[in-house]
């Protein structure tokens, strides 16, 4: 088959209400030909009903009762389109403040994330969120798509006028590549084919870039982690002696018979097998999902992780994080939660709150200890057992954790490791 | 050139058995929804290579509507042996005795909205707190905003605008006694996607999916296989097609193409020429505009 070299992308989508973002994401659709004809079909009576005569390209990714009646996206969704190319996934956010932990969570696996600005507005409040969180997650690449050219006679002055905009509240973040393209969703100029409205633009439209984008160095290819999920033995008597440790590669690479470290015992061994499934392979990467067999019969389980012995994480019961709440409730002072850090999972305490994040200004705020829904604040956080911890910037796998109340069960915090 | 990166196939196989080992981590009696469609046949098999060389952890549980395929039925019995797994039947039929439900009446009557009290009483009866389904976030735009662990109240009912937040791919299980989740790890595939990997890994499926002769009736642009469970009108005539079937369910509600795909590598081609989403000929998903979504609240698959 063609496909067989063909990568999967996901990207993310952020923009304020009405910036035009599922049209966008219906023209991406439509455009790419991943629209059904039943699904046309369905679109098209529906905008009948509504008294359109066009066929209304947002109404592709409406998906709930709610957001239909309000003409608005409350959770993220999820949309997949294929080209000859690449295959992609779309996490659809939700523009609106209150529901910005979506954002967080579509974002979090992204490898992009798809901004939108309305060429008459300019940057706004929101785009300055956005791209924090998009920096503050460590997405990869930000495409910025100035939406609505349009409706701004195609003007090159504007779409410049917005690039110093954006440029100025982005020098404050730490996104490692970021891109601009002047776009009409409704009208496709840009989009899947070139503009013919905008021949002062030079460089690919949307769809291309997302194409080409170079993604491979998007995973942490050095740093060796096996964070164990669960211990495989047979009780056949065929493999009675077998005791695979299962798992996902978070990053790097692992080849049989490397000398391993097991954290946090600190036991030693060498690597025997790399299994997958019935096939043995000799060198397994991230993210592939694998199970290793030891040459040692030493004590692994859940919660553990493998590692090369001479490049390990660090191990700590205090972690220095930035944290985005995501509860309904505020953070109630001395709660004590459960922290899942990989496959590693302890109670914790929030011991000290060092700042909050004026999302406005994106000034410290060091005298505000009230944490609520969507704000973001630097803290430290005790455990009562070990974490084996990355930096977020250098790996987004080993660096990322979640706070769950016992209470509600609910997950009330993202953690990002400094 | 740096081989070091993995096809999109071979992503999605990995994440898939991530998340199912993360279930068989985090619950203590989790089980597979097993359909004898492909999705589910697809989940099987994934589970199989997640903890080769110990056995599936999770028996499969199948809501059996009454209303079966026979292929469908000797399929599973075959399945389930060469597995060694548990097998455990939630039967509509005895939730009908029972007087738990009661039957739709007239033509399009069908089981399928049954099934939900019947899977809710499997659930609660056998004490699971994990049920794994093949629900694919491409399927219905429904279930385009399920996420990976997919929490339940102890009605079994689902919540799409108060969801738990799933970030990275750190998957949060917690519940209390009494609820239960609904894990989804071929979430991020399409109906493409298992195919090309069903080739791949030459997954043996059940022969409805390929084409075949078969007694059939016209009804809302599908060919509805003739069975003895079908509520025929006058004027639907019964005929000889060669067709075959894109998804599996209920034999009442499920419509056939005509096709004359009859090996996997024609089926890779055909779904690749559609230009229609394989529920088109699910009568089930055609009540209303909301009808995956009013199912899904109650506690549907």
């Amino acid at each position: 088959m063609e496909t067989d070299n063909n990568q999967l992308l996901r990207f993310t989508t952020a923009g304020s209400v009405d910036d035009g973002k599922s049209t966008l994401i219906g023209r991406l659709l439509y455009d790419s030909k991943s629209i059904f004809e039943d699904q046309l079909d369905a679109i098209k009576t529906r905008s009948q009903i509504k008294g359109e005569h066009e066929v209304d390209l947002a109404m592709f990714t409406d998906g709930l009762k709610d957001e239909r009646e309000q003409g608005i996206t409350i959770d993220v969704a999820y949309r997949y389109f294929t080209t000859p190319k690449r295959k992609f996934i779309i996490a659809d956010t939700p523009g609106h403040i209150q529901y910005t932990r979506n954002m967080v969570t579509g974002a979090s696996t992204a490898n992009a994330a798809l901004l939108l600005i309305d060429a008459r507005h300019g940057v706004l409040e929101q785009t300055r969120r956005h791209s924090y969180i998009a920096s503050l997650l460590q997405i990869p690449h930000v495409i910025v798509c100035i939406n609505k050219m349009d409706l701004v006679d195609y003007s090159e002055a504007r779409f410049d006028e917005i690039i110093q905009e954006y440029k100025s509240i982005a020098s404050k973040m730490m996104i490692k590549d970021v891109r601009f393209i002047p776009i009409s969703a409704l009208n496709g100029d840009n989009v899947v084919t070139r503009s013919k409205n905008m021949d002062w633009y030079q460089d690919a439209p949307l769809l291309h870039t997302l194409e080409t984008l170079h993604i491979g160095s998007d995973i942490n290819k050095i740093d060796a982690r096996f964070p164990v999920q669960t211990v495989i033995r047979p009780q056949s008597k065929e493999f009675i002696d077998y005791r695979g440790y299962a798992g996902r590669i978070q990053s790097g690479r692992f080849k049989v018979q490397d000398e391993v470290l097991v954290m946090p015992s600190g036991f030693t061994s060498k690597i025997k097998s790399i299994d997958k499934g019935k096939e043995s392979i000799n060198e397994a990467f991230a993210p592939m999902s694998v199970s290793i067999t030891l040459e040692d019969d030493i004590d692994v389980s859940r919660g553990n992780m493998i590692v090369r012995k001479n490049n390990v994480p660090k191990k700590t019961q205090e972690i220095n994080a930035m944290i985005c709440w995501l509860g309904n409730e505020a953070y109630q002072p001395r709660t004590k939660f459960l922290i899942q850090h990989t496959s590693n999972e302890q109670t914790a305490m929030i011991k000290d709150i060092v700042y909050k994040i004026d999302i406005e200004t994106l000034n410290r705020l060091t005298d505000d200890n009230n944490i609520q829904m969507n704000d973001i604040a630097r803290i430290t956080i005790k455990t009562a057992g070990p974490l084996m911890i990355d930096e977020f910037n250098n790996n987004r796998q080993t660096g990322s954790f979640i706070l769950v109340n016992p209470n509600t069960n609910e997950t009330v915090a993202a953690g990002m490791c400094i | 050139m740096d081989k070091h990166y993995l096809n999109y196939l071979d992503e999605l196989e990995s994440e898939a058995i991530y998340a199912l080992r993360e279930v068989a981590a985090q619950f203590t009696n989790p089980v597979i929804m097993f359909s004898g469609g492909k999705d589910s046949i697809l989940l099987t098999y994934l589970a199989e290579k997640a903890f080769y060389p110990a056995k599936v952890p999770f028996p499969l549980l199948h809501v059996d509507t009454g209303h079966n395929f026979p292929e469908t039925i000797q399929f599973r019995d075959d399945l389930i042996k060469s597995l060694g797994a548990k097998l455990i039947v939630g039967s509509v039929q005895d939730s009908i005795d029972e007087g738990r439900v009661q039957e739709e009446k007239g033509k399009f009557a069908t089981r399928n909205s049954l099934q939900i009290t019947t899977l809710l009483d499997a659930i609660e009866n056998n004490k699971i707190d994990c049920a794994i389904g093949g629900g694919r976030r491409d399927e219905e735009k429904a279930r385009a905003k399920e996420r990976f662990f997919s929490h339940r109240d102890d009605f079994g009912q689902w919540d799409p605008k108060n969801q738990r937040a799933e970030l990275w791919n750190i998957f949060n299980g917690k519940h209390f006694e009494g609820e239960h989740f609904r894990a989804f790890p071929i979430s991020n595939w399409t109906e493409m996607d298992v195919w090309n990997y069903i080739a791949r890994e030459n997954i043996s499926i059940p022969s409805l999916y390929f084409a075949h002769d078969r007694d059939v009736i016209r009804r809302n642009d599908s060919w509805i296989p003739d069975s003895e469970y079908l509520i025929k009108n006058e004027s639907e005539a019964v005929v000889r097609k060669k067709i075959r079937f894109r998804t599996l369910g209920d034999i009442t509600i499920t419509g056939g193409i005509e096709s004359e795909a009859d090996t996997l590598e024609k089926i890779v081609e055909e779904v690749s020429a559609m230009r229609s989403t394989e529920r088109g000929n699910r009568s089930d998903d055609k009540r209303s505009e909301t009808a995956m979504e009013d199912r899904k609240k109650q506690g549907y698959f």
